[in-house]
């Protein structure tokens, strides 16, 4: 029980603590700025509970769902590829970091250009945020495996096969799911930020929307919506993240 | 090592090439992307002319501010967190979740705040980088040596000289990861903000050219971005590995 307590002091006294935060910056600012976490609350459940959000919130886990899955499926091929070999991961690591920092937000109006305004553009802006964490730590994950395992499974004799499914799978697992844990993240940034400035529909252009008309009940409502589901989101990842390094620094 | 640097260059220098091609024989149409060259050509006509250089200063000036501050508050903050185990254990999973949490958001409540202008854009670029110090930050603190902390007590250091001389210096390395990801995040807050609403910027003239179909403005000054924060990021990881090396670390 105490364990349970434990694991969950943190959080609960961070969340009371924001709470507070966000009643205090209430007082400050008034309802000219923003509204209670009370009245916020209330105004996501009318809204769920209406017909205006839903067209936007089905469009937005579409892209987003869409975004996710080009985002592993390219970033963990790129990363297989570059990883295995080494030559080919010293000249493309740096520059993957370097892509990595660039801001890309400023790439926007290209996507726009190349793909038109909708859902292609902001699939492809989502998915451009996630591809390169996951590519990274993918190259790192498969550089790091331990020679020792490759040998053993070689003395064992194992077929390239097994020697995937058996070695090198385990051993990289671990560290390639931090990398899609960040570039989950990352993608849904990208394909909000996507729906913000590409796009005429989605949650993302609904908050822009009410940013250009000052609706502070719905911009606070939809902020509260997305806050909420990316925390619970990359929370629940992260646990199963540490439950896979945990695990695996068992079996060492 | 040499050679290493050579094929990267190669491998840029065919992708620009590539560009150029696949743009001169019009499988991208010029609306679309115009060829390297001429982006290339009219960057250089932008700052010849300096027809740009306010909104150019004013984008970097926002933006090394909201560096500066980040890099002042997070260092400090780490250092006390550190100290604070409550403190660290309540903050994690904020640290943990926050760069899913979409931080332009809080653009529009700033602004009915602070009122259009510099303050809400760099206290968004403020917002995104100040995490990405703390947690370098407290993740370089972790790694200095424990028998340095006790030979720091043995001689009756003072917690400021302590800082000051033993820690900070041990923890070079991550600090300068952290400063690496707070570049690119101040960069980023600054021209996202921009793009939302403003008045001035860099963000607000590609947004502006955007919108008026005018590629020979847009084209060069996401380029110009581009080179500025690749740039400062490269010299930033020299860095680090000079003082990895130094430390004998790799």
């Amino acid at each position: 029980m105490s364990v349970l307590v434990r694991a969950w002091r943190g959080p609960l006294l961070l969340i009371v603590g924001l709470i507070v935060l966000w009643q205090a910056l209430y007082w400050f600012a008034g309802d000219m700025a923003m509204r209670s976490p009370v009245q916020t609350v209330r105004l996501t459940a009318d809204l769920l509970a209406g017909d205006m959000l839903r067209p936007h919130i089905v469009e937005t886990m579409q892209a987003f769902a869409t975004a996710v899955f080009f985002a592993i499926s390219i970033g963990l091929a790129t990363g297989l590829v570059f990883g295995f070999s080494r030559i080919a991961s010293d000249i493309f690591e740096p520059m993957l970091v370097a892509i990595y920092s660039i801001p890309k937000l400023t790439l926007y109006p290209i996507l726009l250009l190349t793909f038109g305004l909708g859902m292609s553009a902001k699939v492809a802006f989502g998915a451009i945020h996630g591809i390169v964490p996951i590519a990274l730590f993918t190259i790192n994950a498969i550089r790091n495996i331990r020679p020792i395992l490759i040998k053993t499974g070689r003395v064992l004799n194992y077929s390239p096969l097994e020697m995937v499914r058996l070695v090198l799978i385990p051993a990289a697992l671990p560290e390639i799911f931090t990398g899609i844990r960040i570039g989950f993240a990352l993608t849904l940034i990208g394909t909000l930020l996507g729906e913000m400035f590409a796009s005429q529909r989605g949650l993302g252009n609904v908050l822009m929307r009410a940013i250009g008309l000052h609706n502070v009940d719905l911009i606070m409502a939809i902020t509260f919506i997305l806050t909420a589901v990316a925390a619970v989101a990359t929370g629940a990842l992260l646990a199963l993240d540490r439950r896979l390094h945990r695990r695996s620094s068992l079996t060492d | 090592m040499k050679y290493i640097w050579v094929l990267r260059l190669a491998v840029i220098a065919a992708a620009i090439g590539a560009l150029e091609v696949m743009c001169r024989f019009g499988v991208i149409d010029t609306f679309t992307m115009p060829p390297p060259s001429k982006i290339a050509a009219d960057l250089w006509r932008i700052l010849v002319t300096g027809r740009y250089n306010t909104a150019i200063a004013k984008t970097l000036g926002n933006a090394a501010i909201a560096l500066a501050l980040s890099l002042g508050v997070g260092i400090v903050t780490a250092l006390l967190i550190y100290r604070i185990k409550l403190a660290r254990e309540t903050l994690e999973p904020l640290f943990a979740t926050y760069y899913a949490v979409p931080v332009l958001a809080f653009y529009p409540l700033l602004i009915i705040l602070f009122g259009v202008g510099d303050v809400p854009k760099i206290l968004i670029a403020f917002m995104l980088s100040v995490i990405a110090v703390i947690v370098n930050t407290l993740n370089g603190l972790d790694r200095v040596p424990r028998v340095l902390l006790k030979t720091a007590r043995a001689v009756r250091m003072s917690p400021i000289e302590t800082a000051l001389s033993v820690t900070l210096p041990n923890a070079a390395p991550h600090v300068l990861t952290g400063v690496k990801f707070a570049v690119a995040y101040s960069l980023i807050g600054i021209i996202g903000s921009e793009f939302i609403m403003s008045s001035d910027g860099m963000g607000f003239e590609i947004a502006f050219s955007y919108n008026n179909f005018d590629n020979a403005t847009m084209y060069p000054m996401i380029a110009l971005i581009l080179i500025i924060s690749v740039t400062l990021n490269l010299l930033i990881s020299k860095w680090e590995q000079i003082i990895l090396v130094r430390r004998g670390l790799r």
